[in-house]
């Protein structure tokens, strides 16, 4: 019989990634003098899983490497080798390499044997470079006996007094007319024990080697990129039992319609209102199942750290704040880019190398902190060090250089803010870390595309911090509807800071375009008409409804007819049929069934009007 | 030996019955135009649609076909035929080619015909108002002659511009 | 209704690559990740055979095997442990144990009926 392998491939990926990224994780957090036995067992048990599983579905490179780690690892948990720094930093290179080889294996590339080879060499050379301490048996690590692939342990001559036993049934009679000498053909693949032994009670005679282990339960793991998720069974409950009550609230609907010419009203509009709530706690409840905790991205930096630091000859001590905080998945996966650049960027040019630190009467050791948390409809996720901070002088002298006109007496926001220009890269000497063409500007239009915002803030010699705000999901938006010429557009909540109708005495009138003055500054206006072609009902703004919006660029109001309504909106595609539409982050359906297209206010600031003596 | 012969026969017969394929014919103004069954997903009624600024005048907008952004155009306003009039009567025709969508208006849909092989025949290379390069063939249908569109060199051409143009193209006109 | 097998691994591709053999070879197949959640299991039903990994977290294959050795329930029923080494070592501690026989990772399916069908005949 033939049983296809390949529908098991999937499922053997992502818990290889899991084991390795369990793996990774729990190598660089080990205490080098006193390891904890059980972590050592469980990256041993990671390292076995993967050999396990490679073998049975054929990635023999895979299986290749583990077996000489698992070797290795053996020698660590048995106490008979020592873990060093230098031995984890080996296993993390080859925990790399493992990574480079499941990809390859994934997307059905050809494996780089020669790199497997000389891995799996650089393992062996490890395994007998003489280390071993000696007193504890070495059988634990004996090799597979290749040919001997399964066997039963057959009783030989007890065939006839095993009635007599009954406190045990090693000999099952089925078992015994077949003699080992039938365990076949080939290979003595499978064998049965024959041990006639003690009836033992379990307390008997523990094996020494096979204790009950308690362990922690494995870390969670951090595949990233893989187009299954995985979903807590409270969040498939919790869906079950919301559609439970909507299935109740059909039926209560179905009886109430069955006499349309007698409706009880109000007991209609209580059951419309129970429809309504279960409607809605279903569309959260949906949308929950694609959060997942920002550790898949938080769990790749203490990697990303250590590397870094000890390339860069700094010291630094990483701490993960929230790292259970939920956000979509797809929001997860293109964050790691943008963060990973983030941090770089800390270690890089914030935090001092140890002397300076010593020098500015710092620890020797600089602190970086990520952390995640939700703010209502948002996430925040700030990276903060306590390094040098944002140097005010070199930026602007930076910014001039590249011709941008700078004031002397620029606010701090703003020129932070200037970093995120394109082509500005501060560090005296272009590193291998930070100077990489991927800038700053990169990152904010990364986290932009994402919804997103990004601030700094920043003190001399105290440190800088980097905050990102995100909406929860890319899905759904919490929007205003706006309307201008008969037809709606959404614009995002998030940049909303406030919608009122201007008084004459507040409208100004400069070089051809109108500013509104509120909130003690001079907002710049854009009357939506122009930009989306529709004739309004006043062009007077004075008549009009001003919306005023902030963005990363800058804050301006948006003249429209009249406000429709707030309302949480599904983010649809306007690309998948058509094409990208200037002024458009996408649209929406209405209530009517209606489209209307949701506002892209970031692009929009760019063609606002700015009168040349407005700033700040 | 007559087992033989016979197959070779139904293979025959087989070849020629897949070289008969189904279009859809619809007119524009004068002209009778006809476009591969398989591209077509419906026909329906014009309806309202929301307008996209910046847009040229034969996209009419977007409309929302079941949950999916779906944009209209209308090839009378594009080819400069018929009167583009829109009432009950005014036809869209949905087509799909590979995962996009797209909505076309005509003056109306006539028939739904199947042409061999040896009925279709190159395309004209002018005096139709469509540019030869979205033509396929010609084909008499009755007393007239129907115009073969390859329906989908037009919906991705650059000249409707609905699909983001590629680096190696020259940039839209229209954005 | 076929016999019915306990299958015990943490690795969920093992798990599923076993279940979906010994489905097509007509068994009904239930499974657990580890031996802890394996040992519930038997306290609860009663299982024609059991085939268990040895590595596992919790509690491993040979504790299982022994756990359920004690069981009055579990005294005859066939246990095969899985394992990575068929060294002679491990084949003593799984003899020690109580198991029926081992089984050499990695196996094909075709090996893995084979020996199903020698336990529960």
């Amino acid at each position: 019989m033939s049983i296809d392998l390949n529908q098991f491939h999937t499922v053997f990926f992502e818990e290889s990634q899991e084991h390795i990224d369990t793996m990774e994780q729990l190598l660089m957090a080990m205490d080098l003098d006193a390891p904890d036995p059980e972590d050592l067992n469980s990256v041993f048990r990671a390292a076995h899983s993967i050999k396990g599983g490679s073998g049975i579905f054929g990635f023999t490179a895979l299986g290749q490497i583990t077996h000489v780690m698992e070797n290795l690892l053996d020698q660590l948990r048995n106490g008979q080798r020592q873990l060093s720094n230098q031995l984890v930093d080996h296993f993390l290179s080859v925990i790399d390499c493992l990574r480079r080889i499941l990809d390859q294996y994934r997307s059905g590339e050809e494996v780089d044997w020669a790199e497997v080879e000389s891995v799996a060499q650089g393992l062996e050379a490890v395994l007998n470079d003489g280390t071993v301490i000696a007193g504890k048996g070495a059988e634990a690590s004996g090799g597979v006996a290749e040919d001997d692939a399964f066997g039963f342990f057959e009783p030989e001559a007890t065939q006839g007094d095993s009635s007599a036993d009954n406190s045990w049934g090693l000999f099952d009679e089925h078992a015994s007319p077949e003699p080992t000498s039938d365990s076949p053909d080939q290979n003595e693949a499978f064998g049965f024990f024959d041990e006639p032994a003690e009836p033992d009670r379990p307390a008997a005679s523990p094996a020494p080697a096979a204790s009950m282990q308690k362990a922690k339960p494995k870390p969670k793991p951090s595949s990233s990129e893989s187009s299954t998720i995985r979903v807590g069974i409270d969040k498939v409950d919790s869906l079950i039992n919301l559609v439970g009550e909507l299935v109740i609230t059909q039926s209560m609907l179905k009886v109430l319609g069955e006499d349309p010419d007698n409706i009880d009203t109000l007991k209609m509009t209580t059951v419309l209102g129970e429809l309504e709530r279960n409607t809605r706690e279903i569309q959260e409840s949906v949308m929950s199942i694609r959060m997942i905790p920002v550790s898949f991205v938080f769990n790749r930096f203490p990697r990303v750290v250590r590397d870094l630091a000890s390339k860069m000859n700094k010291q630094v001590e990483l701490q993960l704040e929230g790292s259970q905080t939920e956000l979509d998945k797809g929001l997860i996966e293109k964050l790691v880019d943008p963060l990973t650049h983030l941090v770089r960027n800390s270690i890089d040019h914030g935090i001092e190398s140890p002397e300076q630190r010593l020098a500015a009467g710092k620890p020797e050791k600089g602190a970086i902190t990520i952390s995640a948390s939700q703010r209502g409809g948002s996430i925040i996720i700030a990276i903060s060090d306590d390094g040098a901070g944002l140097n005010r002088e070199k930026i602007l002298a930076k910014a001039r250089q590249n011709g941008l006109p700078v004031a002397d007496d620029l606010p701090d926001a703003e020129v932070w803010d200037l970093i995120f220009q394109p082509g500005f890269s501060t560090a005296e000497q272009v590193t291998d870390v930070s100077g990489r063409g991927v800038g700053m500007d990169v990152v904010r239009r990364n986290i932009q595309q994402l919804g997103g915002r990004i601030e700094i803030t920043s003190t001399a010699s105290v440190g800088s911090t980097f905050t990102i705000q995100l909406p929860l999901t890319l899905a759904i938006v919490d929007g205003m509807g706006v309307a201008v010429g008969g037809q709606t557009f959404i614009i995002p909540l998030v940049s909303i800071i406030e919608s009122m109708q201007p008084s004459r005495a507040n409208l100004k009138q400069l070089g051809g375009s109108d500013l509104l003055h509120v909130r003690e500054e001079y907002w710049p206006l854009l009357p939506l008409y122009q930009v989306m072609e529709t004739e309004p009902r006043h062009r007077d703004p004075a008549e009009a409804i001003v919306v005023l919006i902030e963005t990363s660029k800058r804050r301006y109001g948006l003249v429209v007819d009249e406000l429709v309504g707030q309302q949480q909106v599904v983010i649809k595609s306007l690309e998948q049929h058509y094409r990208r539409v200037p002024g458009a982050a996408g649209a929406t359906i209405m209530g009517d069934g209606s489209v209307a297209l949701i506002l892209d206010v970031e692009s929009l600031a760019d063609i606002v009007q700015e009168p040349a003596e407005e700033t700040a | 030996m007559s087992d033989n012969q016979a197959s070779i026969e139904t293979a025959e017969n087989q070849v020629a019955r897949t070289d008969v394929r189904e279009y859809l014919t619809f007119s524009l103004g004068e002209e009778h135009y006809a476009l591969d069954i398989m591209a077509v997903k419906e026909i329906r009624g014009y309806e309202a649609v929301t307008r996209i600024a910046n847009a040229p005048d034969f996209i009419k907008g977007v409309i929302n076909l079941r949950g999916d952004i779906v944009p209209i155009v209308d090839l009378r306003l594009k080819f400069n035929v018929g009167e583009a009039t829109y009432d009950e009567f005014t036809i869209v025709i949905v087509i799909q080619i590979h995962d996009r969508m797209v909505g076309i208006v005509v003056d109306g849909v006539s028939d739904v015909i199947s042409l061999s092989r040896e009925e279709r025949r190159p395309p004209p290379e002018f005096g139709v108002a469509f540019d030869s390069r979205f033509l396929v063939g010609l084909a008499k249908v009755q007393d007239h002659m129907v115009i073969l569109v390859n329906i989908e060199a037009l919906i991705t051409s650059q000249e409707l511009g609905l699909v983001e143009v590629g680096a190696q193209e020259s940039p839209d006109v229209d954005s | 209704m076929g016999k019915h097998v306990l299958i015990v691994d943490d690795s969920a591709s093992i798990r599923q690559m076993v279940e979906h053999t010994l489905k097509t070879g007509g068994y009904q197949v239930t499974t657990a990740v580890d031996g802890q959640e394996a040992l519930n299991l038997c306290q609860r039903q009663k299982y024609d055979c059991v085939l268990t990994d040895q590595n596992m977290p919790r509690m491993d294959g040979l504790t299982l095997i022994k756990s359920l050795r004690a069981m009055p329930t579990y005294g005859r029923t066939p246990i095969l442990v899985l394992t990575t080494e068929a060294s002679d070592d491990m084949k003593a501690r799984g003899r020690s144990a109580g198991a029926t026989g081992w089984m050499v990772k990695p196996f094909n399916p075709d090996n893995l009926l084979q020996v199903a069908a020698k336990v529960m005949p």
